[in-house]
C-alpha cells in the first residue's frame, strides 16, 4: 500500500501555485542565510585551522583560567536565577489565581509586575540597583549608612535578573494554575487534608513540569543575558561578556568563535530539554479548561501573609524602576539632590541623542513589520499547509529562540565581515543598517510565531478551506481570511517585534558602526563609566516610548481589534 | 440558473491514510466507483469513520486519490487544486467568514470572479431571496441564528452556479426540527436550481427523505448503491438492512423450493418465503423483516412470547421471542387491536412478499 499517486497529485497541486512556492523558497533562502549560516560559520571557525580540523581552539580556551571562570560563573548564576525566579513566579501565581484579594490596588500592582519587563530595557534594573544599593546607593548609603557596599558580582546579577525574568514564569505558572480542575484540590480537601498538604500532594505534582519548564526558561535566559552582566557584573564575567571581550577586547576571532560554540551549546541543550521533553509535559498531565469557578481562599491566616510578601516584593520592582527617572532629575545622584533637567537636556545637547533616538527608532520601525508579516507567514505555513520543508522552517525559526544574541552576533562579524563564506558576496551588508535589521527580525521572529501559531490553531481549518474551495488562491486566502482573523496577533506581534528591537543590545553592540547611534548602546556606554544620571535620561526616555507603543497597540487592538467584533467567548 | 450541470465520475478511488499511533497505512476510501448523473441528489449514508468526508474532500480537491481518477462533467480532475474546480461545497461547522457581513460572505466568490459590482449585487440579492434571507445583506455572521448561518453557507455556495454542490453533514449542528425543515429547504433550492448535489450524512431518515440516491458505505467500501426504496427494500446485506431503517433478521436453512418460492426452516417452524432464486435446498437464508411489516395476533407463521409491550401513541411496540431470536415489532394503529402482554404467547404475522430474503 504506497501512497505514491496522492503524493505527485498534491506536489501536482502545490506547485500550481507560484506565489506559494515562492514565498517558501524565500522564507527557506532567509532563515538559511541569517539563521542557519552565521551559526555554521562558527562552528567552521573554531574547528578548523591551518593546521587543519581538531579541537586545537577548544583546547587553547579552555586554558583560559578566565574562560573556565566564566563557564562555572553562567552556570552558577544560571541556576540560582532559574530557581528564584520559577518560585517566586509561582508565589505570585499561585496568589493571583488561589487568594482572595479582591483589591483594586493589588490587582494593579500585579498588572504592573507582569507588564514592566516587556516595555523596559533589559539593564534597566542593573542600573537601579545601583544607584539604590551601590557605593552612593540611597539605601545603602543614605538610610543604612553603608559606605562601602559592593553591589557588582554574582549577587548583583542574581538579584538583578531574577527581579527581571520571574514575571515571565509568573505568566507561565499563572496558565497553568487556571488550567488546574477544582474538584481535584477540592476531592482532597473533602478528604480532610489541609490546604499545606493538598497543595504538596495535589497541585505541586501537577505543576511539577510546569515549574521545571519555568527554570529552564529563565535559566536559558540568564546565560544568554548580556546587558546586566555588563553593567553590575564588574569582574565577575559570564560566558556573554568573556566572549564580547573576547572579540572586541583581544581580537581573538576564533576563539571568540568557538567560547560562542560552547555558550551556544549549552543553550541549546537546555532549550532542547526544555522544548521536547518539559513543554509537552507541564501541560500533558492538566486536563484543560478547568470545569468551573475555583473557591477562593478567604482564609486570613493564608491571606495577609501571602498578600504581604507578593505586595513587598512588587512594590520593591516597581520602586526598582521608578528609581530611573528620578535618577535622571538630581544633579549628582547620592550627592546633590536638587532637581534638574541638565541630564535630558544633555541628552539632546552634548550626546546626539535625537540621532540616537532616531536611528534606533526607525531601525525598529523598518523591522518590525518584517517581523511580524514574517511570522504570520510562517505560523501560517506551519499550521496550515502541508508541504516537505514545513518541519525545517519550523525547526529553525524555533531555534533562533535558543540563540543568544552574543553567539549571533559573533556569527554575523564571522560571516558577512569578508562576505559569505568570505567570498564576498554580500559584503556590502556588513556595517550597514541593514545588517541590524535582519538582526532586529532574527531576534524577534521566534516571540512573533510562537503567538501567531497560537492563535491560528485557534481558527476552525474549514474557514480558510471554504474561502479556498470558492476559488480565493493561498495568497488571497492569507489576505483576505487569515490575516484579517489573526489582526490581534498581528498587532501586538508587531508592536512587540518593535520593542524588543528598540531595547535589544547583545547582538547589536557587536555590529553596530558609528554611522549608527543607538540608545541601547548609549546606555550600555554611559553606564559602564558611570555616568548614571546621562544614561537614566537616555533610558527613561526610552521607557516612555516603549510603553507609549504598548498603550497605542491596546488602544487599537481595543478599537480595531478582531475579538471585540465577532470572537465567541 | 445552473450553466450546465455536470456529472460526478468515481473510478476505483482509493485513499490510503497514515494511522497516527500505529504508522500504519489503511484504507480510509477502497476501490469506489460512482457515476452520479447531472442534476441528482446522491447522498453517501453510513457510520462514523467510514469514509464519506474523505470521499467528499476528495471530489473537492482537498485530498488527493491514492488510486483511480474522478472525473467532473466529463474531464480528469485529479490533478486541480480546490479553486481550480467547478465544485462549491457547505461545510458542517458553516464556515462562514465571520469578518464579513452576509453580503460580503456570499459575494466573496463572485468578487474573485472578478465580476462588476451590478452583477454581484443581482446576483447576491437574488439567492438571498432563494433561501429566504432578503433584508439582512449587512448583518455579521454571529448576528445569525443556526438555521440562518446554514442558509448563507448554502447561499454562498449556489451563488457561484457550481457543477457540483458538495455537502458535508450540513445539517448536523442544527436542532431536530430545524433539521427536517432545512432539509425539505435544500431539496427545493437543489431542485429548483437544478445542480448536482452530493450530501454526506449519517442520518437515515435525512438520506431517505431528500436523496434521489443513496451510497451505503462501510469501513471505506460501497455496501450498496441505490435509490431509497431499492435500498430499504432489497438491501443486499445485514449491514446494510440494520443501518437503514430497523431489520429482524431470522436465519433458517431452505428446505423446498418451487420456482422462486420455497419454504424456510425458523426455529422448528416452517415459513413460506418469495424470491429465492438464488438459493439452493440446504443453504442458510436470512429474512429480513421489517418491525412495521408484521404484527402480533393468535394465529399466524411464527409462534412467540412477548418480552416486552410498550405503548408508543401512534403504535405498540412489541418484543418477542422467536425460538433463541429477537424478533421487533411496531403495531401501528393500535386503538382497536388485542394487545398482547409480557408472557403472552402469540404468532407473529406478516406477508411473506414483505419479507427480502439474503
Ligand atoms: N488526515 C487523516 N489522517 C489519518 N487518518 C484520517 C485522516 N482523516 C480521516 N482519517 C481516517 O479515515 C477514516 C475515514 O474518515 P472520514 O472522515 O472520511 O469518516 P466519515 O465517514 O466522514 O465519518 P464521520 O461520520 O464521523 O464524519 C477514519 O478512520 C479516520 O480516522
Ligand atoms: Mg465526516
Amino acid at each position: 500500500m504506497a501512497k505514491n499517486q496522492s503524493a505527485s497529485l498534491d506536489r501536482k497541486k502545490f506547485f500550481a501555485d507560484p506565489i506559494m512556492v515562492t514565498t517558501i523558497v524565500v522564507l527557506i533562502a532567509f532563515l538559511t542565510l541569517f539563521i542557519l549560516y552565521p551559526l555554521a560559520i562558527l562552528l567552521v571557525d573554531s574547528f578548523v585551522t591551518d593546521q587543519g580540523i581538531g579541537f586545537s581552539v577548544f583546547r587553547r580556551i579552555m586554558k583560559m583560567s578566565n574562560f573556565r571562570r566564566a563557564i562555572t560563573n553562567t552556570l552558577k548564576v544560571g541556576f540560582l536565577v532559574g530557581i528564584a525566579s520559577a518560585l517566586i513566579g509561582l508565589l505570585f501565581a499561585y496568589v493571583e489565581v488561589y487568594v482572595k484579594l479582591k483589591t483594586r490596588f493589588m490587582e494593579g500592582l500585579f498588572k504592573v509586575v507582569s507588564m514592566l519587563p516587556v516595555v523596559s530595557p533589559p539593564f534597566v534594573l542593573s542600573l537601579s540597583m545601583i544607584m539604590l544599593f551601590g557605593k552612593a546607593g540611597i539605601i545603602t548609603r543614605f538610610l543604612l549608612h553603608i559606605y562601602d557596599n559592593n553591589v557588582y558580582g554574582f549577587w548583583g546579577i542574581a538579584i538583578v535578573q531574577t527581579l527581571t525574568f520571574f514575571p515571565v514564569c509568573y505568566m507561565m505558572m499563572r496558565g497553568l494554575l487556571k488550567n488546574i480542575d477544582p474538584s481535584l484540590e477540592e476531592a482532597a480537601r473533602d478528604m480532610g487534608a489541609t490546604r499545606w498538604k493538598v497543595f504538596m500532594t495535589v497541585t505541586l505534582p501537577l505543576i511539577l513540569p510546569g515549574l521545571g519548564n519555568a527554570f529552564l526558561v529563565t535559566f536559558i535566559e540568564s546565560i544568554a543575558d548580556f546587558a546586566n552582566p555588563m553593567i553590575i557584573g564588574g569582574s565577575y564575567d559570564t560566558l556573554a561578556t568573556t566572549i564580547y571581550l573576547q572579540i572586541t577586547g583581544a581580537y581573538d576571532k576564533e576563539g571568540a568563535s568557538a567560547m560562542a560554540v560552547v555558550l551556544l551549546g549549552i543553550t541549546l541543550l537546555m532549550f532542547i530539554v526544555q522544548k521536547y521533553y518539559l513543554e509537552a509535559k507541564s501541560t500533558a498531565t492538566l486536563s484543560g479548561k478547568a470545569s468551573r469557578q475555583r473557591m477562593l481562599i478567604e482564609d486570613r491566616s493564608v491571606t495577609i501573609p501571602l498578600t504581604i510578601l507578593c505586595s513587598l516584593l512588587a512594590i520593591f520592582v516597581v520602586m526598582m524602576y521608578i528609581c530611573v527617572p528620578f535618577g535622571a532629575m538630581f544633579k549628582t545622584w547620592g550627592y546633590d539632590f536638587h532637581l534638574t533637567t541638565k541630564w535630558f537636556k544633555q541628552v539632546f545637547t552634548k550626546y546626539k541623542g535625537l540621532k540616537a533616538f532616531k536611528d534606533s527608532f526607525v531601525l525598529s520601525l523598518v523591522a518590525s513589520p518584517i517581523t511580524a508579516l514574517l511570522s504570520m507567514i510562517i505560523s501560517y505555513l506551519v499550521v496550515k499547509r502541508k508541504f516537505k520543508a514545513k518541519g525545517f522552517i519550523e525547526a529553525v525559526s524555533m531555534l533562533a529562540m535558543a540563540v543568544p544574541g552574543t553567539v549571533l552576533g559573533i556569527g554575523y562579524i564571522r560571516g558577512f565581515s569578508a562576505g559569505v563564506f568570505r567570498t564576498g558576496f554580500l559584503q556590502g551588508l556588513y556595517g550597514t543598517g541593514a545588517i541590524l535589521v535582519i538582526v532586529f527580525i532574527v531576534r524577534s521572529l521566534p516571540t512573533g510565531t510562537r503567538s501567531g501559531i497560537s492563535a491560528l490553531r485557534q481558527i476552525d481549518k474549514s474557514i480558510e478551506e471554504s474561502a479556498y474551495d470558492m476559488g480565493a488562491d493561498s495568497l488571497t486566502v492569507f489576505m483576505t481570511v487569515t490575516l484579517p482573523l489573526i489582526k490581534d496577533s498581528f498587532l501586538s506581534g508587531l508592536v512587540t517585534a518593535f520593542v524588543r528591537s528598540i531595547t535589544a543590545i547583545s547582538a547589536i553592540i557587536l555590529l553596530v558602526t558609528p554611522q549608527y547611534l543607538l540608545i541601547t548602546v548609549q546606555i550600555n556606554e554611559f553606564a559602564e563609566k558611570g555616568a548614571y544620571g546621562i544614561a537614566c535620561a537616555f533610558a527613561s526616555i526610552l521607557i516612555i516610548i516603549t510603553y507609549s507603543a504598548v498603550l497605542l497597540m491596546n488602544l487599537v487592538i481595543k478599537y480595531f481589534g478582531t475579538s471585540r467584533n465577532y470572537r465567541e467567548e | 440558473m445552473a450553466k450546465e450541470k455536470k456529472g460526478v465520475r468515481l473510478e476505483h478511488i482509493s485513499k490510503i491514510y497514515q494511522d497516527p499511533k500505529t504508522k500504519k497505512n489503511f484504507y480510509a476510501v477502497k476501490d469506489t466507483s460512482l457515476d452520479i448523473e447531472p442534476g441528482s441528489f446522491v447522498t453517501l449514508l453510513g457510520p462514523s469513520g467510514c469514509g464519506k468526508t474523505t470521499t467528499l474532500r476528495m471530489i473537492a480537491g482537498f485530498e488527493s486519490p491514492d488510486e483511480g481518477e474522478i472525473y467532473l462533467g466529463g474531464e480528469p480532475i485529479n490533478a486541480l487544486t480546490p479553486n481550480k474546480r467547478d465544485t462549491a461545497m457547505v461545510f458542517q461547522s458553516y464556515a462562514l467568514l465571520p469578518h464579513y457581513n452576509i453580503f460580503d460572505n456570499v459575494a466573496y466568490g463572485l468578487k474573485l470572479r472578478k465580476m462588476d459590482k451590478e452583477t454581484i449585487k443581482t446576483k447576491v440579492t437574488n439567492i438571498l431571496k432563494l433561501v429566504g434571507l432578503e433584508g439582512m445583506e449587512a448583518r455579521m455572521t454571529n448576528q445569525l441564528s443556526g438555521g440562518q448561518q446554514q442558509r448563507v453557507a448554502l447561499a454562498r455556495a449556489l451563488v457561484l452556479e457550481p457543477g457540483v454542490l458538495l455537502f458535508d453533514e450540513p445539517l448536523s449542528n442544527l436542532d431536530a426540527k430545524l433539521r427536517v425543515s432545512m432539509r425539505t429547504e435544500i431539496r427545493r433550492i437543489q431542485q429548483e436550481a437544478g445542480i448536482t448535489a452530493v450530501y454526506v450524512t449519517h442520518d437515515q431518515s435525512e438520506a431517505m427523505a431528500i436523496s434521489d440516491k443513496i451510497i451505503i458505505m462501510e469501513k471505506g467500501i460501497v455496501a450498496q448503491m441505490g435509490s431509497p426504496q431499492e435500498i430499504y427494500y432489497h438491501p443486499k446485506s445485514e449491514f446494510v438492512a440494520d443501518f437503514i431503517g430497523e431489520a429482524n433478521f431470522l436465519k433458517g436453512p431452505l428446505k423446498s423450493k418451487n420456482g422462486s418460492d420455497g419454504v424456510v426452516d425458523i426455529s422448528g417452524t416452517k415459513v413460506d418465503v418469495k424470491e429465492i432464486k438464488n438459493f439452493g435446498i440446504g443453504d442458510t437464508c436470512t429474512l429480513v423483516l421489517r418491525p412495521e411489516s408484521a404484527v402480533l395476533a393468535d394465529a399466524g407463521q411464527l409462534p412467540c412470547r412477548v418480552i416486552l409491550s410498550c405503548f408508543m401513541g401512534s403504535y405498540q411496540n412489541y418484543h418477542v421471542m422467536v425460538g433463541d431470536n429477537l424478533v421487533k415489532i411496531t403495531d401501528f394503529n393500535p386503538k382497536n387491536k388485542k394487545i398482547y402482554n409480557v408472557g403472552d404467547n402469540a404468532y407473529v404475522k406478516f406477508d411473506p412478499a414483505n419479507v427480502h430474503v439474503l
